[in-house]
């Protein structure tokens, strides 16, 4: 085993230095398991995003896909699938895991000990960001912790001291009330109580005088719109408990207001959604694609961004070695400092080639407005908004 | 002026919603005891009796606001009514006909009785389900509001709001006439008192020719109406589901067997020790206390004596303490 990584490796360096090479990049999702429905299009945009650049001309090596099946949810079966990527088809760049499970498993177990760069299109856990990965590991999503930071954030400039938190009792909405909670007290706010509430319950008064005796100049309120979320909010109303509410993505849907009426008015939140330019070039590219493929199905900007980053940052630094190229990755992502990186959107991959070779800086924006921060993970864009006439409005993006 | 927000605090708490959902498990607990002291048998089906009859109480309302029918500020519901009721009745006779008598003849132990009212229950709850659907539905209209939070604060200048919502007017000022007239029914008129006689001595009654048949039918409409009311309250005060009517069945068994089974003024103050048991015990005091003692006496708890998931649990506890300590309940001779 260890002569072989070491053959493959040794492989690798010189290849890196030779002109031209096949370069195989594995696609590692849920082909199967509960995200069946959405990898199709992941892999397809990944996919696009390598013959766009193979059909450039532009580019140094030809690259390939080699899927994988992940599973979603089964640790062992993507650790094994991974342990073939790499072994078995010599991959030099992994695009995955999906979901957070595996991909800490597959970075832990698989990615780190062959040095093998991941960058994860979907992986949203908080986790992942303090994950030892020796720099190897990238994601185009944003952690779930941002959206507690994003929210704090605006809790600040509103002007607001403290705020009484309810979650619905399930995995989202205690990760995210710890989220806001953590950067909002952080950032010297207070947390007057951070409550569960279960969903599909008739009647939510006794949660809500909790709530109120503990106080809080507004609720927040990070459960689901439908469900125990819309509960809350009319019974807060109803008794007069509370009549602002802060609204995270779980409470964004236009049933809200309608159920609620005009007492919402006033309410504002944050939910992740890009600005970005990229975003509408996709889609098209998505539809004419063949095979086609949903570009505003969840995470498939972010797979073509993630296979996009892999390939531009080998481009740049001229090797295919995941322990050369994986110190290109931000510097691709985010540009110089300065800002005076070139934008790339999707269908720009030739391009951003060109700019390369010639040695102009770029700041890789995709479709999903890539931005990494901490240790390489996407900022994420937030629209901030504010219920007005029964409207969810757009304040900005942030 | 302090003890004055601390009684608002209190009311718009706890004293509020406690006698609206009191009514509505009152009323509950009424068809239950009923159908206890006349057929001898607890009616596990109760629940989801009460979610048939909000059912079609939702559907009439649908149709009479389909056709501009509504009641101005009172809920449109109301009028549904007694439409409801008849399905309700109709389909508890029928139950009765199909089920209950064979067991009846037979002379069936109530035991037996009670695991066929759990059987009964599973149907009726697919039924409502096929019939109307699993997700909540709304169907509360008029006023929202009897008296709004807002202008409490502004006519009072309390700091504390006091708001009633209709349907809290509507639950209470329903019960109490709904009360009334059974208590006339079975105290005056002459079916009435066959019932009673029947509840007190089967043999007895039918020596004095009392006809069982009719007792039994009087009794499943009257049930029927009970759960119908019920149903339809705390539906227009809370939301319609049918899974919630299903967990509706322990704090109201709780309510009926803490009155003590078979007495009708027992299951009306049972009705309101639960629910007032419920609110006070999950209540966070922490706002009311605040308004009586100086903050300094007060850290930061909230004064909380059991987190407001365990509301259920509270039920739970009252029923075994009174099975363990009083089985026959306050007003219970049986």
């Amino acid at each position: 085993m260890k002569k072989l990584l070491l053959a493959v490796s040794a492989c690798a360096l010189t290849a890196g230095i030779a002109s031209a090479e096949d370069v195989k990049l594995g696609i590692l999702i849920g082909f199967t398991g509960p995200i069946e429905s959405l990898t199709s299009h992941m892999a397809a945009a990944a996919e696009l995003a390598m013959a766009e650049v193979n059909a450039s001309g532009q580019a140094a090596n030809t690259y390939a896909s080699v899927r994988g099946d992940s599973t979603c949810v089964d640790a062992a079966a993507a650790t094994a699938a991974a342990e073939r990527m790499i072994t078995a088809e010599g991959v030099k760049g992994i695009i995955g895991g999906d979901c957070s499970g595996v991909t800490r498993a597959v970075l832990t177990n698989v990615a780190m000990p062959n040095g093998i760069v991941m960058v994860s299109p979907s992986a949203t856990s908080p986790a992942l960001t303090a994950d030892p990965d020796n720099g190897l590991f990238f994601r185009t999503s944003p952690s779930d912790a941002r959206e507690g930071e994003v929210m704090a954030d605006i809790l600040v400039e509103k002007g607001v001291k403290s705020i009484a938190l309810t979650y619905s009792n399930s995995d989202y909405g205690k990760g995210l009330a710890e989220a806001i909670s953590a950067a909002f007290i952080a950032k010297g706010g207070t947390v007057t109580i951070n409550a569960a509430h279960d969903d599909g319950k008739a009647d939510y008064s006794a949660e809500v005088a909790a709530l109120a005796a503990a106080g809080g100049d507004l609720l927040v309120v990070a459960g689901y719109l439908d469900q125990g979320g819309k509960g809350i909010i009319q019974a807060s109303l109803d008794t007069g408990a509370f009549s602002t509410f802060g609204l995270p993505g779980g409470m964004v849907g236009d049933s809200l207001p309608l159920a609620i009426g005009p007492a919402l008015d006033g309410s504002w939140g944050q939910v992740a959604q890009s600005d970005s330019a990229g975003a509408a070039v996709l889609i098209e590219m998505g539809k004419a694609n063949s095979p086609a493929f949903d570009a505003t199905s969840p995470y498939s900007m972010e797979s073509y961004d993630a296979a996009a980053l892999i390939m531009l940052a080998m481009e740049a630094s001229g090797s295919t070695d995941p322990n050369v190229y994986k110190d290109k990755i931000m510097e691709i992502a985010n540009g110089p400092a300065d800002v005076s990186g070139t934008k790339i959107l999707p269908g720009e991959l030739g391009k951003a080639l060109e700019l390369i070779k010639a040695g102009t800086a770029i700041d890789y924006d995709g479709g999903s407005g890539v931005m990494l921060i901490g240790p390489g993970e996407s900022a994420g864009r937030y629209k901030e908004f504010e219920v007005k006439g029964g409207v969810y409005e757009t304040i900005k993006f942030r | 002026m302090d003890i004055l927000n601390a009684l608002v605090a209190f009311s718009n708490y706890i004293l509020v919603p406690g006698l609206a959902y009191g009514s509505q498990l009152a009323l509950g607990a009424l068809g239950v005891t009923l159908v206890f002291g006349v057929l001898r048998f607890s009616n596990f089906a109760h629940g989801d009796t009460m979610a048939f009859g909000t059912a079609f109480v939702i559907l009439f309302t649908w149709w009479f606001q389909s056709m501009g029918i509504t009641a101005g500020p009172l809920p449109t519901a109301l009028l549904a009514l007694p439409f409801g009721i008849a399905v309700t009745a109709a389909m508890l006779l029928a139950t009765d006909r199909v089920v209950y008598r064979f067991y009846r003849q037979q002379r069936a132990k109530p035991i037996i009785l009670v695991i066929v009212s759990a059987g009964v229950m599973f149907v009726m709850n697919g039924l409502v389900r096929m019939i109307i659907g699993t997700s909540d539905k709304v169907f509360t209209d008029g006023a929202r509001m009897a008296l709004n939070p807002a202008d409490f604060k502004e006519w009072t200048g309390l700091a504390e709001p006091l708001a009633i919502k209709t349907t809290a007017v509507v639950s209470v000022v329903v019960a109490l006439i709904s009360v009334a007239l059974l208590f006339w029914f079975l105290q005056k008129t002459r079916t009435g008192k066959s019932m009673r006689a029947y509840s007190d001595n089967e043999d007895l009654a039918l020596l004095s020719g009392i006809n069982p048949d009719k007792v039994v039918a009087v009794t499943w409409i009257i049930a029927a109406a009970l759960a119908t009311i019920a149903g339809t309250l705390y539906g227009l005060d809370k939301s319609f589901r049918v899974f919630v009517y299903f967990g509706l069945l322990l704090p109201i068994f709780a309510s009926a067997i803490v009155g003590g089974l078979g007495s009708p003024l027992g299951a009306i103050i049972g009705g309101y020790v639960i629910a007032f048991s419920e609110l006070i015990v999950t209540n966070a005091w922490k706002k009311v206390a605040g308004y009586l003692a100086p903050d300094s006496w007060l850290g930061d708890g909230l004064y909380q004596a059991l987190s407001t998931d365990y509301k259920v649990a509270v039920s739970f506890v009252i029923l075994i303490i009174v099975l363990l300590f009083k089985p026959t309940g306050i007003f219970g001779a049986k």
